[in-house]
């Protein structure tokens, strides 16, 4: 098009600049520089077949009662019901979705810690630093909207094919809302509580630690439960390179047109979803909203030291 | 230290000695804005004004020219409308906020000269605050709201523990300590407000308006509370209110704030009968001077009364000493047609006749003593 005759009404289509091309260069420099990330990609890929090992190790049975008796800790009996009901219902989509659940449910665990250890500190950069929010935030935008599949060649270039490559094109995806999340939750801490935190003596850390992250809990879990939400929303691109698990279900069914099949990854991932979803909002509530005090004091753990209490 | 500083008293000037003053503030400017180094200098040099200030360099002057000291186990009342820059002023000794130009101290030491580390153990170990908002921290039980400033030292659990069990005994919350502040009253929050400033044992206090956000009849209890914690722990304090009435129930001294500069800084009976300008004249006008107005401040000599009536013989007459109040002076006055002697030391100093003393209840000082009425 570069040879185009220039209008000034129309510059665009005349001009080429080669972003296109020069672009593509990244491609170039990251199949170029594939043996300094593999160091990386060895942490990465041990963390997530270490999970994935034990969380299909586990009888399902046996991990059914782990998932309600958490559920129970962290949101109280209804959520544990639910939980029960809806693994139930998971477990019976088909012969082998449980197993794909617990391989699919290793790789959003390995993504959302991931997401915990980079985001939150980045969050509270954000919360008490403007300059630092405010250059954030186009990054924050492009990773949340940019298409998948731009970053998903790159991501294969340099990492090659499989659960890591996985891994961090969800991250990628799933880490906006906790910075924006945690950021917000810093800075809606009550300043006045802040500045008695000085008034007493607390240095920066202390005030970190014991009033701001206390008290931004809340919005934080928010944003922790909107990243696992994100992550679970990946997991059909995810499998596009070679991720195992439901949403590889679904992409295998969706070539061959196969309805059944892909409606039973599909149900298989929002039923992970929902049960995740209620857990992680669980934790985000005070204990005091379900009428006690502290976390151990209700839940299985409450009725242990209960029962242990009066023996 | 070789410095005396003067403070003004009504009309008079009394010098304080250094030892007695625990909080030295020396000349000290807050200006707010991103200009503000500049503004200094342009105030220092040519004496711009407060608006002069905003046009010129958009800068708020929050805290203008502030000397005053407060010595030992004193109280000691800033009163001033919102907007006046009191607490601005009070933050400067803590050193929440750092001052723009001008120095203060506490017990000698340049707050501002601290190091980060000595500034934090000076804010736990030596100063306990009080704010309006109580700004309790949510999350934690009152007993962990107590012994913060302990905690974040790093103090033995067990001493800390005890230390905040005291604090919250003195302020009459016993069993209340593993509650949560919401489940708590306003009132009952500013008693753990105050638990929380006296639990490290500190000795200077600062009370940032502390009963203005509480009703009534739950300010008055607290006043209560706090005169009789304050007279049994003598610490020095900086109280800050926007009520008069409570400034004058409070404070051994008050000072007048007005858009961020001291007006006037005396004793409640010098502000009240000798208010500096009319500003201060307005504020004194509604307060009730019965308590207030010593015989002392009303009486006539002796000699300068026999002047004008001849000798007095005041055998049969009532006799108060110089520091009773007008009321004591209106309950020995109702007794009796005579005038009221007022003795010092078995001798009588002076008289205080009826008309003096009508003029002294309406705060008309001069006029009462000079018999002129």
């Amino acid at each position: 098009m570069a040879d185009k005759k220039f209008s000034i009404l129309d510059p665009f289509s005349s001009v080429d600049l080669g972003l296109a091309e020069s672009a593509d260069g990244v491609k170039q420099w990251a199949i170029a520089n594939r043996a300094i990330i593999q160091p990386v990609k060895k942490f990465f890929n041990e963390m997530i077949v270490g999970i994935d090992a034990v969380l299909n190790a586990v009888p399902p049975m046996i991990m059914l009662v782990i998932l309600i008796l958490i559920a129970w800790q962290a949101a109280g009996r209804r959520v544990a019901v639910l939980v029960g009901v809806a693994m139930f219902a998971l477990g019976f989509l088909s012969p082998n979705a449980w197993g794909l659940a617990m391989t699919t449910l290793a790789i959003v665990v390995s993504a959302v810690i991931l997401c915990f250890i980079i985001g939150l500190p980045l969050g509270i950069l954000a919360g008490k630093n403007d300059r630092f929010e405010t250059a954030m935030r186009p990054v924050l935008d492009t990773m949340q909207t940019i298409p998948a599949f731009v970053y998903l060649v790159p991501v294969v270039m340099l990492i090659g094919i499989g659960n890591v490559s996985g891994v961090i094109v969800t991250i990628i995806f799933a880490l906006p809302p906790l910075i924006r999340l945690t950021s917000l939750g810093i800075r809606g801490v009550n300043p006045s509580v802040v500045e008695a935190a000085r008034a007493f003596g607390a240095n920066p850390r202390q005030i970190l630690f014991k009033v701001e992250l206390p008290l931004a809990t809340p919005t934080i879990l928010a944003g922790v439960n909107q990243t696992i939400m994100l992550s679970l929303s990946m997991v059909v691109i995810a499998s596009m390179i070679s991720v195992k698990g439901l949403g590889n279900e679904v992409l295998r069914a969706m070539g061959r047109l196969d309805a059944g099949k892909a409606l039973v990854g599909g149900l298989g991932i929002v039923i992970l979803a929902i049960v995740l979803d209620r857990i992680t909002q669980g934790m985000g509530q005070s204990g005091r909203e379900r009428g006690h005090r502290h976390w151990w004091q209700g839940g299985p753990v409450g009725a242990v030291l209960r029962l242990a209490g009066k023996a | 230290m070789l410095y005396a500083s003067r403070i003004l008293e009504g009309e008079r000037q009394v010098t304080m000695q250094p030892d007695d003053a625990v909080i030295d503030c020396r000349n000290l400017w807050k200006i707010f804005g991103r200009r503000a180094d500049e503004a200094m200098k342009a105030v220092q040099e040519q004496g711009l004004g407060k608006l002069e200030v905003r046009d010129k360099f958009d800068c708020v002057v929050g805290v203008q020219d502030a000397t005053f000291t407060v010595g030992r186990g004193e109280i000691f009342c800033i009163m001033g409308l919102s907007g006046s820059g009191k607490s601005t002023l009070i933050r400067h000794v803590n050193r929440l906020i750092e001052p723009t130009s001008g120095q203060l101290f506490i017990e000698g030491q340049d707050v501002n000269q601290l190091s980060a580390r000595d500034l934090r153990e000076v804010r736990a170990e030596k100063i306990g605050m009080v704010f309006q908002n109580m700004a309790l921290m949510p999350h934690r039980t009152v007993l962990d709201n107590v012994s913060f400033s302990q905690e974040v030292r790093g103090h033995d659990p067990k001493a800390r523990r005890e230390n905040a069990m005291r604090a919250i005994d003195a302020v009459d919350l016993n069993g209340w300590d593993q509650k949560y502040p919401d489940e708590l009253s306003g009132g009952m929050q500013q008693r753990v407000g105050l638990a929380r400033a006296i639990a490290a044992d500190p000795s200077i206090l600062l009370m940032d308006e502390p009963f203005s956000a509480l009703d009534p009849l739950i300010r008055r209890q607290l006043q209560d509370k706090f005169m009789s914690l304050s007279a049994e722990m003598k610490k020095t304090t900086l109280f800050i209110t926007h009520d008069l009435d409570e400034a004058i129930r409070i404070g051994d001294r008050i000072a007048i704030m007005k858009d961020g500069a001291l007006v006037q800084v005396g004793t409640p009976e010098d502000i009240v009968t000798n208010p500096a300008d009319d500003y201060v004249a307005d504020f004194v006008a509604g307060i009730s001077k019965l308590e207030l107005i010593s015989a002392a401040k009303i009486m006539t000599p002796v000699e300068q009364f026999e002047q004008l009536n001849g000798p007095a013989n005041t055998d049969s007459w009532p006799e108060a000493h110089p520091d009773h109040s007008l009321d004591d002076l209106v309950n020995l006055s109702i007794a009796t047609q005579h005038p009221v002697v007022v003795k010092a030391g078995g001798k009588a100093i002076g008289i205080v006749t009826k008309n003096a003393l009508l003029r002294g209840i309406q705060g008309d000082v001069e006029d009462a003593a000079s018999l002129k009425h």
